[in-house]
């Protein structure tokens, strides 16, 4: 599945993503990493930790219907991989950045922003991963 | 006004997710898809947000205390070590096969796709798994 190149939408939703995690260190001061953010959820534990997970979270799963309000269209999502596949690579996901303390936002974002050798570490691993088992899946086994 | 600034960032972080592309599975795996249909909008999401968040972290984190907490909450680990490794290669892993990440998977439910939904609950069962295996172990 072809997709075109959207260097200004891509750059300006790159700096809109910046721009919460400045906010939420700025007002709360705490890291936008959506894995800590959805870990706590999964947990009990004080109820003013609790409930601000859950309004960063509900802002998130909201934003597409804000966007079809303005832009007056859904934004396109296309999911080129078999439902066993969104099971399987879920899975995995959960468990890597369980294990790994973070993801793309945690990590990729905001600890890179602080310079965080941790972070660095994870996200140079997390990305050639990814570029390989893309190798791998599309063209080694599903060529 | 504590909740409120949350939800609003939430909507910011998700109109980011949206825009960018991240949100959408397809144009993440062509992303890492050098070999084939490569579209290299996502590495203009990574600038994009680094652009913001390093000159923005810098400024923030020069004061005494956030606005609406008592104090920053920093993670003090500083360790590489085995976890970290073996655990972001798993994510990558698993990225590379769904094509979706938490940060672009949690406002794709907004969007009420099935797809959407499954990879969500999948991930949600992995952090589990891994809980329960930490307490285990």
């Amino acid at each position: 599945m072809s997709t075109s190149f959207t260097p200004f939408a891509s750059f300006g939703g790159g700096m809109l993503i910046g721009l919460a995690a400045v906010l939420l260190m700025a007002l709360h001061g705490r890291i936008l990493g959506v894995t800590g953010i959805l870990s706590g959820l999964l947990r009990r534990g004080d109820p003013r930790d609790w409930s601000l997970r859950a309004a960063l979270l509900l802002g998130m799963v909201l934003a597409p219907a804000g966007i079809r309000l303005i832009w007056g269209d859904w934004p396109s999502l296309q999911v080129p991989v078999p439902t066993a596949s969104l099971i399987g690579g879920g899975l995995l996901v959960g468990i890597g950045v369980s294990y790994g303390g973070g993801c793309t936002s945690g990590h990729g974002v905001c600890g890179n922003a602080r310079l965080s050798r941790r972070s660095i570490t994870a996200t140079l691993c997390f990305m050639a991963a990814a570029f390989a088992t893309v190798y791998v899946t599309r063209h080694l086994i599903g060529a | 006004m504590r909740l409120f600034s949350a939800l609003l960032i939430g909507l910011i972080f998700g109109s980011g997710i949206a825009l960018s592309g991240m949100i959408n599975p397809a144009k993440v795996l062509n992303f890492f898809d050098l070999a084939g249909d490569w579209d290299p909008s996502l590495a203009l999401v990574m600038a994009g947000a680094l652009a913001v968040a390093v000159p923005g972290y810098r400024l923030v984190l020069a004061r005494q205390r956030p606005a609406l907490a008592p104090a920053f909450q920093l993670p003090d680990t500083r360790r590489i070590d085995l976890k970290l490794v073996a655990g972001s290669i798993t994510f990558g892993i698993g990225w590379g096969i769904a094509g979706f990440c938490p940060g672009g998977a949690l406002p794709a439910l907004g969007t009420l796709r099935s797809e959407a939904l499954l990879f969500v609950a999948a991930l949600g069962g992995g952090l589990l798994i891994a809980r329960a295996l930490r307490r285990a172990g």
